[in-house]
């Protein structure tokens, strides 16, 4: 329902709907940083002018309905194959952008091997990667970026770090290959991070545009539903717990990733 | 009518209350007595004439539900030197 109000004619239009987005309501749940990220990549899409000619590789996870809600080219993978999906569409097709959308548990547990290796050969794709630390579609099971001691729906006392291991690094692994020229983590979690991340995705889409490499942008995110949270609760529990796992900052940027003008 | 103004898509709001944390002027707050097209109770603007177009609600809202507008500038008289 979209009621039709009159705008004063001294005022002018600030922020309205990105065009790289369709109308379609998402099924995310209240609150949750996916719609913001959504957002955010449709902004970067529209400011760069490039959405005829991106294509998406969506992951399996809470965003595998992503190419509903974007209004690009968008292909489905299987799970965790994202980026070799994208090696593949980027190489046939070098006159498009390609760039993956994938989850904690696409990218750091199934998609490991694909991510890495796709990072390693420096192919010309980008990937925004949303960390939760938990698998949120299937019901909230432990990740292998769950924080020791949470407890998930699979870890009911708390992740043993004898029985399950640490949460995966995956930026810090991202950043130690040489054909990744541009890995950073950023969060989601309030306005001047949100104001960060955009700025984070648009260089990795600039990073492709210019052809410099693999690029990569982790984004801490929250799941309200699966840490049994309320939304804004959630989000300060990020700041809070996973920032000590997690450091945020840019792992890996090159000279000349350095020297493009992000605006 | 004050600096700023939002218009609100009622029907996307999924009322998570995202907005009405980070509103620096707190006019946001999610409707008590009312339900939208998905059950929710919306966000409403409670003042409008508060409102200084900053779009902090239309960064953080999820599900893209603000569309934000904002008196124009008037561009500073420049005095011209003799």
């Amino acid at each position: 329902m979209t009621v039709a109000v009159k705008i004063p004619e001294d005022m002018e239009l600030i922020y309205e709907y990105p065009e790289a987005m369709t109308t379609t309501y998402t099924h995310y749940c209240p609150g949750c940083p996916h719609g913001i990220v959504h957002r955010l990549v449709a902004e970067v899409i529209d400011e760069l002018g490039i959405r005829e000619k991106c294509i998406g590789v969506a992951p399996v996870g809470c965003s595998v309905m992503i190419y509903k809600y974007l209004n690009v080219d968008f292909v489905e993978a299987a799970h965790g194959r994202a980026p070799a999906m994208a090696t593949g569409l980027k190489r046939t097709n070098p006159d498009k952008i390609v760039f993956t959308y994938q989850g904690d548990g696409d990218i750091a547990a199934i998609g490991i091997a694909e991510a890495l290796h796709a990072a390693n050969r420096g192919e010309l794709i980008s990937t925004v990667f949303i960390n939760n630390a938990i698998y949120g579609m299937t019901g909230g099971q432990m990740a292998p970026t769950t924080l020791p001691g949470m407890v998930t729906t699979s870890t009911p006392f708390g992740r043993d770090v004898r029985l399950a291991g640490y949460p995966v690094p995956m930026s810090e692994l991202l950043a130690q290959v040489e054909g990744a020229v541009y890995v950073t983590r950023q969060m989601a979690t309030d306005l001047v991070s949100i104001r960060k991340t955009k700025k984070a995705i648009k260089r990795a889409f600039m990073v492709q545009l210019a052809g410099l490499g693999y690029s990569s942008v982790e984004v801490l995110s929250s799941c309200s539903t699966n840490w049994n949270m309320g939304p804004w609760e959630a989000l300060e529990w990020v700041k809070e717990k996973m920032i000590p796992y997690f450091p945020l900052g840019t792992f890996k940027m090159t000279d000349e990733v350095k020297a493009l003008k992000v605006k | 009518m004050g600096k700023g103004m939002v218009v609100i898509d009622v029907d996307r709001c999924k009322g998570c209350g995202l907005c009405v944390h980070v509103c620096p002027v707190g006019i946001l707050a999610l409707s008590p007595d009312t339900f939208n097209a998905k059950g929710y109770h919306p966000v409403i603007v409670t003042d409008m004439e508060k409102c200084t177009g900053c779009a902090s609600c239309a960064t953080i809202c999820p599900d893209v539900v603000f569309t934000v507008y904002r008196k124009k500038r008037q561009p500073r008289a420049v005095p011209v030197p003799a």
